[in-house]
């Protein structure tokens, strides 16, 4: 049984699992509810400034029969009284010792105002401080929230401030609505910080309604960007948060990060540990099913930690970072090749179609009679069941064709039905760096480069 | 979303077996499509009806545009909605068939149709007018299919049914609850509001006579269907009932049909199947389909045997009727002779053989028999060459007589004979006729 408690950046909890700052940490008795099913931290709802919220505050992007493949909100901090959350904050944190309670601050751009509110917060016996500079909506139109994590500058200004008076470890919460994420994770280090989390919402505008043509939701007819949470947004998070791993300067500043922004299963949080999260936070996925999820989640990646033997989170952190490159270095020479297993092929045909249309033609139609034929070749006379199973034809990959580009792999709606398959190279492995170093000219003239093609063998598809 | 209403009360004993979909139920099975590319449910349709494409429209919302994929390949895509054998066609080829469940393709084309005949949508439109004229003959889904193609062309078409109401078997032979009548009667509504003109109650060879059609019309299609059961030739037949005319009953004067408490159906194809079924349904407490073969020789489709073996109808194999036994015309029992079967006869089916001595009188109050439907003398009579009876075609559907098409049942010489196929006759059958009349100016 794998041991799933953490010490992150001093704060600790009996598994790696926090509730992001968010609609479900809104109050002490949804957190009292979520430690009693079992969370191992939470990070209250940003307190702060005096706000007012609007109704159709939560939009959400589905696709097929998938209701909520991510959320949109244009929720603000918490609209409850500072006195009264401060107050929740140290009864819960009485009530849960073993638990982390982190709180979510944002207030404006003054000393004295963050002076004020770090102080309060220490007051309640929280564990923790996460600093808010993602909020896309609203609050940074008040120059509070991403308007101060896009710019360097403010962030380190800010952590500063806050750091001056700070007790508790403190995390700096960053936006991805930024061009290089690297740069305010360098400005938290700069400025002394215990911890990064990451990421925040990102701007979207969840559409228009087909109807009314009003932007959904529609708040009273008017509509706007608001902050874009959930599954959809995991590929992004994992590249940001390993942008932060591979950047010498945050990496050797030894802080650790919090990661967030669409793990729903353990299988997601199994994924952003190895990419150097050791805290994770869950927001979107507690609002589509509650706090009882995190009973897989916890099991799932203890089952999964045993199975790897790996012993304790720390030892699951990072694994996979040093296999995140660049293109530069990628092995030129590496080939793999699609291969349809014809036992488990149910002759849906997409990866045809996919090959044919969008990739590059290497899927061929055969019949019963080992022939190559174009699609809806059958005599219009012909029908049934019988006919139209027994004479369809197979899907087969002209190998010598394939340039193994994964795109049948991907859209293939058996499993394990289409393999890629290692082959030998073709040629001796390079990377784009190693031949343009000794090379430069293939990079610069397209006939140099077709002479070192011709000579390496290289056929283009 | 309102829905065609059925004949029979909601909740009666024959009203439609499956409910229409729900909206939300209809986009999360056409979700499940995969959307298979150059799709093996699409072939195996004999109308070859886009089905993926049709899918993957309810998916988006786009109903009027799945609809009218639908109705570009077959008019009739309401009735075969309902009444395709989809186990044996589209469904049957699901790739999703084999490991899960295949897509409800039939009850995603109700859905779709439903939706454009609960809101009298008409999908086409009569065609620019070409002045010429095609006769019709029969108003069932052949009949029906190919008027309404032609009339899409913008050819006058007139459409000749022999009894009250079109729709042919649709309308009279299939029960309700696999088709309601409403269903069969809005489409060949349709197919009049595209401009096809129906002549109800014309018996055409004896009014009008086929010469007056040949002419007044550049080209005659004749998709009559078959006729009635044949004689088994056994005394006390005259107290037997014609298991159309029981369908018939049950679909539009269903309180006027009188069901026995024990009850006979001879014959094991699906016209027997839809007797057997309504008799239960109606009240028989004991219904027996008499066959004298196998379960391997069946002509139902294996689903429908399936079914109505879930009705809590038995079926007696390998026992043939020989008498009625009646008391002044009140049926008491039906005496049956053993069979063995034998060689390989004509039909490529064993060869039934009685066992003398082995009689035995299976009781019953009402006898119905589904056993097939005659050929009809029309082709005798106006001298078209025939195949086993059936009209004979080249791959036009023109028939011996030049500018004399035909389609459906009346030609089906091989294979079995259904909706679908007769839909497709009469479509193919109207772009030959089309093409002849375009290129002779």
């Amino acid at each position: 049984m794998a041991d799933l408690r953490i010490n992150f950046a001093g704060i600790r909890s009996p598994n790696p699992f926090w509730l992001a700052s968010a609609p479900p940490t809104n109050s002490g008795a949804q957190i009292h509810r979520a430690f009693e099913a079992g969370w191992g931290g939470a990070v209250w709802k940003t307190i702060g400034a005096p706000v007012l919220n609007v109704s159709n505050r939560y939009g959400s992007w589905r696709h097929g029969t998938e209701k909520m493949l991510a959320i949109n909100n244009v929720e603000l901090i918490s609209d409850r009284p500072m006195e009264v959350n401060l107050r929740e904050i140290a009864e819960v944190k009485r009530a849960w010792p073993d638990r982390a309670v982190i709180v979510s601050a944002m207030v404006e751009s003054k000393p004295e105002a963050w002076h004020d509110v770090i102080r309060r917060i220490q007051d309640t016996g929280a564990d923790g401080i996460e600093l808010n500079y993602g909020c896309p909506h609203g609050m940074s139109e008040r120059g509070m929230g991403s308007a101060v994590g896009q710019v360097p500058e403010y962030c380190e200004e800010i952590t500063g401030w806050v750091m001056d008076v700070a007790k508790i470890p403190v995390i700096v919460k960053l936006t991805p609505n930024i061009s290089d994420i690297v740069m305010p994770a360098r400005a938290a280090v700069a400025a002394g910080a215990n911890a990064i989390s990451l990421i925040n919402t990102i701007n979207s505008i969840m559409g228009v309604d087909l109807d009314t043509l009003d932007i959904t939701p529609s708040i009273g007819g008017k509509g706007g960007h608001g902050g874009y949470a959930g599954p959809a947004l995991k590929p992004i998070a994992l590249n940001m948060l390993a942008a932060l791993g591979r950047d010498s300067v945050v990496h050797d500043s030894g802080l650790p990060i919090s990661g967030m922004g669409g793990i729903s299963t353990w299988r997601d949080a199994a994924e952003f540990l190895l990419l150097g999260a050791s805290s994770l936070q869950v927001c979107t996925a507690v609002m589509h099913y509650g706090f009882r999820i995190i009973e897989d989640l916890c099991d799932g990646l203890s089952n999964w930690m045993d199975a790897k033997e790996f012993a304790k989170i720390p030892d699951v952190v990072g694994h996979s970072l040093r296999q995140v490159s660049d293109f530069k270095n990628f092995d030129l020479s590496f080939k793999v090749i699609a291969r349809i297993d014809q036992q488990k092929c149910i002759r849906c045909n997409l990866c045809y179609v996919a090959c044919n249309d969008a990739a590059h033609q290497c899927i061929d139609l055969i019949d019963q009679e080992g022939r190559v034929v174009a699609p809806a070749t059958y005599d219009p006379s012909s029908n049934g069941r019988v006919d139209a199973v027994s004479m369809r034809p197979r899907v087969v990959v002209r190998e010598h064709d394939c340039v193994g580009c994964r795109l049948c792999f991907n859209i293939c709606p058996v499993e394990n039905c289409i393999q890629m398959v290692e082959v030998a190279p073709e040629q001796p492995s390079v990377t784009w760096d190693e031949l343009t170093a000794k090379q430069p000219e293939v990079a610069e003239d397209w006939d140099q480069m077709e002479r070192y093609r011709h000579k390496m063998g290289i056929r283009i598809h | 979303m309102s829905e065609i209403p059925s004949v029979t009360v909601a909740g009666s004993a024959l009203q439609e077996l499956l409910p229409p979909l729900s909206e939300q139920e209809a986009v999360t099975e056409s979700a499940r499509c995969l959307m298979c590319f150059d799709a093996p449910c699409t072939h195996a349709c004999p109308t070859h009806i886009d089905i993926p494409k049709f899918i993957k429209k309810i998916s988006t919302g786009n109903l009027l545009g799945s609809a009218r994929t639908i109705l570009e390949s077959n008019l009739l895509g309401a009735t075969c909605a309902r009444v395709c054998p989809v186990q044996e066609l589209c469904e049957g080829a699901c790739v999703l068939g084999s490991e899960h469940k295949p897509i409800a393709i039939g009850r995603l084309q109700r859905h779709a149709m439903d939706y454009v005949y609960g809101r009298k949508i008409d999908v086409f439109h009569a065609g620019k007018f070409i002045s010429k004229k095609v006769a019709v003959v029969g108003g069932g889904p052949a009949g029906l299919s190919c008027a309404g193609e032609l009339a899409k062309l913008g050819v006058s078409v007139t459409l000749y049914e022999k009894r009250e109401l079109p729709g042919g078997l649709s309308t009279y032979g299939i029960i309700v609850l696999r088709e309601p009548v409403e269903v069969a009667l809005a489409e060949s509504e349709m197919i009049q509001r595209l401009g096809a003109k129906l002549e109800v109650g014309k018996d055409v060879g004896v009014n009008p006579p086929v010469t007056e059609l040949q002419k007044n019309f550049d080209a005659v299609f004749i998709g009559m269907g078959l006729g009635n059961s044949p004689q088994l030739g056994i005394p006390g037949e005259e107290y037997i009932v014609d298991g159309l005319e029981y369908i018939e009953r049950s679909k539009l004067e269903p309180s006027q049909l009188d069901v026995g408490r024990d009850v006979i159906v001879i014959g094991a194809g699906n016209t027997a199947i839809d007797c057997a079924t309504v008799a239960r349904r109606l009240g028989a407490e004991r219904v027996t389909m008499l066959y004298r073969r196998t379960e391997k020789e069946m002509t139902a489709y294996p689903h429908e045997y399936a079914f109505v073996k879930l009705e809590g109808v038995t079926v007696s194999f390998l026992a043939q009727p020989v008498i009625v036994h009646h008391e002044n015309g009140v049926v008491k029992g039906l005496e049956c002779v053993r069979i063995a079967l034998g060689e390989k006869d004509a039909s490529g089916r064993a060869a039934p053989k009685e066992i003398p001595g082995s009689n035995l009188i299976l009781p019953a109050d009402q006898i119905v028999k589904a056993i097939g439907q005659n050929k009809l003398s029309l082709a005798a009579r106006l001298d078209l060459k025939t195949d086993k009876g059936f009209i004979r075609v080249d791959s036009n559907f023109e028939t011996s007589a030049p500018g004399i098409f035909a389609g459906g049942d009346c030609i089906r010489a091989r294979g079995s004979a259904s909706t679908v196929m007769a839909v497709q006759d009469g479509k193919l059958a109207a772009r030959a006729i089309y093409k002849r009349l375009i290129n002779h100016g």
